[in-house]
């Protein structure tokens, strides 16, 4: 393939990355940003949403479409009051102290990802999805006869690539819409800035905190059915995401929303095209490196605020 | 982890509270304690198989079915009077698809539960963490895995491959029906690991002895999840994709070369590896109607089926499109477990020409498989007959090409035996014990 093409195919499927790695990075990000709290069972809320939306689909008949429609939407709402009843009966007991909620959060990793595995099984799970059309895209070159639109081989995408990408956006711009305009993102910031006085101004902070890690789980999950019918569910899927979901939360400044969508399209767009015309390997190991010169040169992130 | 202990032969209730009274408990429940027993005959006592199986991991829709397979022909073998009269215990243990814990494994079957032989390993990076330290122990160890490890003589005398051929043998004798058939000019899509590096090395070779030419190699890791970022690769010119893929997620593998190639796809041939476990019949996979495909033994039920393969799909509980009896979602991987059915055959005949009483017997055991050539079609050997190759430890048999038809792989060609047979390149029989 012709290096033109070549590169647009990749950017279209670093995008694809970029997308879902936004979404479950900032329900990361918000979840630390308010509550503080690191948590490691991220991967496995993600991998629980794929897994839920495989489970719906399964058990509604009819159109491949109406299962997924209902698994958007249903799946998400399910990991997000799993998470909140996480935040009820083990966060909340030990007080969110940062040490302790670590270790908490790796316990829950275990127990979800092992349950799953008794239940749902190893197998690795394919969801249908909705549409899925190949659009093959065209090609502008100037050749003999001035610029003409060619169509190269293999350069095509899918319907349903470009729906998750879109449905991404949408979803951020909802979020970036609550948080800044609306009383509950106002409440949510206010505890972010600062607990106590929050908590004197009458926020009941702590169910503040349960809706925010039950939103936090939420997005993962979303990004996960958005992309189960490209990657099928698999017990053991979340801990990539988990991995990327930190470097892109520690690049973009733990806590800061804006911050983190810009690493995620970094970091997203990066692993998709070194992996293409190099290897996914030295992909990982960049990502990595970048986090290391992050916390070096900028310990509070590209877009990270400093705290005192 | 999920580490089971099956046994076949339960243990009684008297049995159990005089252990408990030897306060022994928790180990009595693997039947580990025949000293404390103690009234148990040597004779009746069962033979004793550690079975490493793929159950958690990237082999584990493998593992799935090499279990019931096994499951399958213990059954068999026990009502025909098990092996010189003993019946047969398999103790299964994960290995999560895991090098390092293969190992542990094998350590486990020699020294905890005292096992006669170890078997049944199929992915070839476990077989290589897993054989040294079987040889170490002195443990035959039978695997079920087709790796060109056994044959090129990077193991030990105590491992070998009796019951399923190697990709070496497969390889060299696809090439010549894909230069023949297809087209000259081929880029092959393999997984990067020991597995596919055997496709690579040595269907290239065969490929280009047959006057062809490989253009491109995609290697792609086994754990990747999505695959359309690696098919811009392939130059435009190729004739043939040669594709070989393991994984959870070998079916978007195939569906995105699928998306990739849209309505001008080249001529395809591919492993069953790339499908196994997989419904053919799963959307997105309309494009393979007119491929090929290799297979070990040939999933739908041909209109010539033998009736050896009749009673084996019986037994085993697969019906006539190669699923589950009982959930016709629940695909096998039909073209590699019959391997564990024909292994376990061999074990039983290899035991009952060295005459085996214990674990002292190992090595006459060993000897004996050794010694052993051609098998001929039957109820033992349901996939085809077999030649085994004492020097190499590796047996060698029929192939099977398929051709996608209406949605189901009909078989268009069969390899006779010696289009696979390739030069010694080790003899295990000189090394010592």
């Amino acid at each position: 393939m012709d290096f033109g093409p070549y590169l647009f195919v990749a950017s279209l499927e670093g995008a694809i990355t970029a997308a879902v790695l936004a979404l479950t990075a900032v329900g990361l990000s918000i979840v630390f940003g308010i509550m503080r709290v690191v948590n490691v069972a991220h991967g496995e809320f993600y991998m629980l949403g794929a897994v839920l939306a495989w489970w719906i689909t399964s058990m509604i008949a009819g159109h491949p479409a109406l299962g997924f429609w209902v698994a958007i939407v249903a799946a998400p709402l399910l990991v997000g009051a799993l998470a909140v009843l996480c935040d009820r009966f083990i966060l909340n007991k030990v007080n969110y102290d940062p040490e302790r909620t670590i270790v908490a959060t790796i316990g829950l990793l275990y127990v979800i990802q092992q349950t799953t595995l008794m239940t749902f099984g190893p197998e690795a799970r394919p969801v249908q999805a909705p549409f899925n059309e190949r659009i093959a895209l065209p090609w502008f070159e100037y050749g003999e006869s001035g610029f003409q639109m060619i169509w190269p081989w293999g350069l095509s995408t899918t319907t349903y690539k470009l729906f998750v990408i879109v449905a991404a956006i949408i979803v951020l711009l909802v979020l970036w819409w609550v948080m800044t305009r609306t009383r509950i993102g106002l409440i949510m910031r206010a505890t972010q800035l600062d607990q106590e006085m929050a908590q004197a101004h009458g926020i009941a902070v702590n169910k503040v905190y349960a809706l925010v890690f039950g939103l936090g789980a939420a997005l993962a999950a979303l990004g996960a059915v958005l992309v189960v019918p490209i990657q099928q569910a698999y017990y053991l899927m979340g801990s990539d995401p988990l991995l990327l979901s930190f470097i892109v939360v520690i690049i973009g400044g733990l806590g800061s929303v804006l911050g983190t969508v810009v690493a995620a399209v970094l970091i997203g767009m990066s692993d998709g095209i070194i992996s293409v015309f190099f290897t996914p390997t030295l992909a990982k190991i960049l990502a990595t490196l970048l986090v290391a010169f992050v916390l070096v040169f900028k310990p509070n992130g590209l877009f990270g605020k400093s705290r005192e | 982890m999920t580490d089971k202990i099956i046994t076949s032969s339960s243990i009684s209730r008297r049995t159990a509270l005089k252990t408990l009274g030897a306060g022994a408990g928790a180990l009595a429940v693997a039947g580990t304690m025949p000293g404390i027993i103690g009234c148990a005959n040597a004779s009746d006592e069962p033979i004793k198989i550690g079975f490493q199986v793929h159950r958690t991991g990237i082999g584990a829709a493998y593992g799935r079915w090499y279990d019931r397979t096994t499951e399958a022909v213990v059954k068999r073998i026990n009502a025909e009077g098990g092996i010189n009269g003993r019946p047969i215990e398999i103790i299964a243990e994960d290995d999560g698809t895991d090098p390092k814990r293969g190992a542990e494994v094998v350590e486990k079957f020699a020294n905890k539960h005292n096992c006669d032989i170890a078997f049944g390993t199929l992915f070839s990076h476990v077989v290589y963490g897993s054989a040294p330290r079987a040889g170490e122990l002195a443990i035959p160890y039978f695997v079920v895995s087709e790796g060109h490890h056994v044959a090129s003589g990077k193991l030990n005398r105590y491992t070998m491959q009796p019951g399923i051929t190697d990709v070496k043998s497969q390889v060299e004798a696809m090439a010549p029906f894909i230069a023949d058939n297809l087209g000259k000019k081929v880029t092959m899509i393999y997984p990067d690991f020991a597995f596919g590096h055997d496709h690579r090395d040595y269907f290239s070779a065969a490929f280009e002895a047959k006057g062809g030419q490989i253009l491109e190699k995609i290697a792609i890791p086994p754990t990747e999840t999505s695959f359309s970022k690696y098919f811009p690769k392939i130059p435009r010119d190729t004739e043939v994709i040669y594709h070989v893929m393991v994984g959870p997620a070998v079916l978007t593998f195939v569906k995105e070369l699928g998306e990739f190639f849209g309505p001008s796809r080249p001529e395809i041939f591919g492993f069953i590896d790339s499908l196994e476990a997989v419904d053919l019949a799963s959307p997105g996979l309309e494009f393979l109607e007119g491929t090929y495909f290799w297979e070990g033994n040939p999933r739908y039920a041909q209109a010539e089926q033998s009736e050896f393969d009749k009673v084996f799909r019986e037994a085993v509980g697969v019906d006539d499109n190669g699923a589950s009896v009982s959930d016709a979602k629940d695909v096998s991987t039909y073209a590699h477990m019959f391997g564990c059915w024909e292994t376990l055959y061999v074990v039983k005949a290899g035991m009952e020409a060295a005459n085996y009483q214990g674990v002292k017997d190992r090595q006459k055991l060993i000897e004996a498989v050794e010694a052993m050539s051609d098998m001929p079609h039957s109820f033992e050997h349901p996939q085809g007959a077999k030649r085994f190759n004492g020097k190499t430890h590796q047996t060698f048999g029929h192939q099977y090409i398929s051709k996608v038809t209406e949605g189901k792989l009909v078989l268009a060609h069969t390899t006779s035996i010696e289009d696979t047979l390739y030069e010694d390149e080790v003899d295990y029989t000189k090394m010592s014990f």
